[in-house]
């Protein structure tokens, strides 16, 4: 019997997230065996190592991108409210806007782009040159060396980085509120402390948290899997921007309709 | 075909068959390397060789037969006690595999920091010593990206060194070596492992090497050893397969298949 369309690559999406969640069980299962000889999961240097490149080199542009989207943000609603008067909405707009989606969205997207792409290309060009394959026979886990810091960083990191993305969106915000919506600093602050609830800013945290193990792991799956030499490390590399990108804007669709429903 | 055997053998492989879908790399291998041999594996390229070596430490399984390491079935391990076994096994890989991003002294240190409990000055003392065995003491501090391709193989082979392995796995040790250099690798393998009491299994398809290394060899021909036996026997073959391969004539039953030109036989 004929395959329907689209079956063929419905098991072929169903066949690598499985092997997503094995390679996340086989982390799991090398850490466990280490912790089981009294050492710890990874080196703090390594760890640190990571963070820093996860975390502290993606501020300045998830800071940059989410100021003038909130920028942009306030300028275009606050221009469309004012025709009602209802330019004090914009303040809660943008800050319940980000803290609950835009935020821990674009993170996951520029993380994509930047680490996401990052740790395909590293973990692919050391899997091509055999040197995951000499770590794994030394009877070192591969996995729990080379993924299990770039997994913790991104997913520990990204909370980090919504928040300082809400607050840059919310610092754009405030210059058009000020400049052209003649919201004074104070009362915007309090129109953004009256307008967030709790459950906008854990669902943004619990997203960011999500969003950076999807991003993690397609990143690290892509890079062990990599065949071809440097023009597939180069395919994988784009691959996994592309699969991440679209999985963190899916997940987020997801978990809005989950969210809503609840 | 196997060779005599009068004591326990460190490593047997019996009746090992691997396919990779329709293609069949490895046709019901029997294979017992006895403690302290030098097995030199030749055959052509693509022929399953380096497949072998990965089957040996566990990174392949076969699709019948078994792997054994002393009385450990390889195949049928949990990972915990297959990375002991690959703790005991030193490889060598043909590019050397050292990690790009570890200098030379990190590369050394790093079976010993995550596998043992050694303080950093054992760790150090012992990186030194096996950096004066392959002559490179002076690179301790700088990166692979910076070394020769032989300055690498002597890297790679220190490395695998540290842990004192009961077995040495050597794939393609002097491909894309000059003579002089591949020659002294050659007399380093000897050396280190006659230094070391290590078994060592050498894949090679560079006949001077084979002759020179091994004190045992054989052929893997269409997925079968062909012949096994100590190298003078290898020179007198009758064997048409061996002699074509040994003397490197471009006539005879290997070219005559054209099977090689795929790599593996289907």
């Amino acid at each position: 019997m004929p395959d329907l369309p689209g079956l063929g690559i419905l098991r072929r999406a169903l066949a690598q997230v499985s092997s997503i969640v094995w390679l996340l069980i086989g982390m799991g299962g090398e850490i466990g065996d280490h912790l089981a000889r009294g050492r710890l999961p990874f080196r703090r240097a390594v760890l640190f190592e990571q963070t820093a490149r996860t975390g502290v080199g993606s501020v300045p542009l998830v800071g940059m991108v989410s100021f003038f989207l909130g920028l942009t943000m306030a300028l275009l609603t606050g221009y469309e409210l004012r025709t009602f008067g209802m330019e004090r909405l914009v303040p809660e707009l943008v800050a319940t806007a980000f803290c609950r989606e835009l935020g821990p969205l674009m993170t996951g997207i520029v993380l994509a782009a930047r680490i996401g792409a990052a740790y395909t290309a590293e973990l692919g060009t050391m899997t091509v040159s055999e040197e995951v394959e000499a770590i794994e026979a030394m009877g070192i886990g591969p996995l729990r060396f080379l993924v299990g810091p770039k997994l913790v960083a991104i997913v520990l990191l990204m909370p980090c980085l919504v928040v300082i993305s809400n607050v840059a969106a919310l610092i754009g915000g405030a210059v058009i509120s000020i400049t052209t919506l003649n919201i004074a600093l104070s009362y915007f602050v309090d129109l953004v402390r009256e307008g967030l609830l709790v459950k906008d800013v854990i669902a943004g945290i619990i997203k960011s948290l999500m969003f950076g193990l999807i991003v993690g792991l397609v990143a690290c799956y892509r890079g062990l899997t990599v065949k071809g030499g440097a023009a597939g490390v180069g395919a994988a590399t784009t691959s996994s921007v592309v699969t991440s990108i679209t999985t963190v804007i899916a997940a987020d669709s997801v978990f809005n309709i989950l969210l809503v429903k609840i | 075909m196997d060779g005599e055997m009068n004591q326990s053998p460190l490593l047997s492989l019996e009746h090992v068959k691997l396919r990779f879908g329709e293609q069949t790399v490895l046709d019901g291998i029997h294979l017992q390397v006895q403690p302290q041999e030098r097995l030199v594996i030749m055959g052509q390229s693509g022929g399953g060789k380096s497949t072998l070596l990965r089957l040996i430490i566990g990174i392949l399984t076969p699709s019948e037969g078994r792997v054994r390491f002393r009385d450990q079935e390889v195949n049928r391990l949990g990972r915990r006690q297959l990375n002991v076994i690959r703790a005991k096994t030193g490889m060598v890989y043909q590019y050397s595999a050292l990690i790009s991003s570890l200098s030379v002294r990190d590369n050394l240190a790093l079976p010993m920091e995550e596998l043992t409990r050694m303080g950093a000055k054992e760790i150090e003392r012992v990186i030194d010593e096996k950096l004066e065995l392959v002559q490179m003491g002076h690179v301790k501090d700088q990166m692979p990206s910076e070394l020769s391709g032989g300055m690498k193989k002597r890297i790679g082979l220190a490395r695998a060194l540290v842990l004192e392995p009961e077995l040495i796995l050597f794939d393609e040790p002097s491909a894309g070596l000059d003579p002089v250099t591949s020659s002294v690798i050659d007399e380093l393998i000897i050396s280190l492992t006659e230094h070391t009491r290590a078994t060592s299994v050498i894949v090679t398809h560079e006949m001077n090497s084979a002759f020179r290394i091994g004190t045992r060899m054989v052929m893997l021909y269409e997925g079968k050893f062909i012949a096994d036996g100590p190298p003078q026997d290898f020179r007198q073959s009758q064997n048409p397969v061996v002699a074509q391969f040994v003397e490197g004539r471009t006539n005879g039953p290997i070219g005559e298949s054209g099977k090689w030109e795929v790599g593996m036989r289907k």
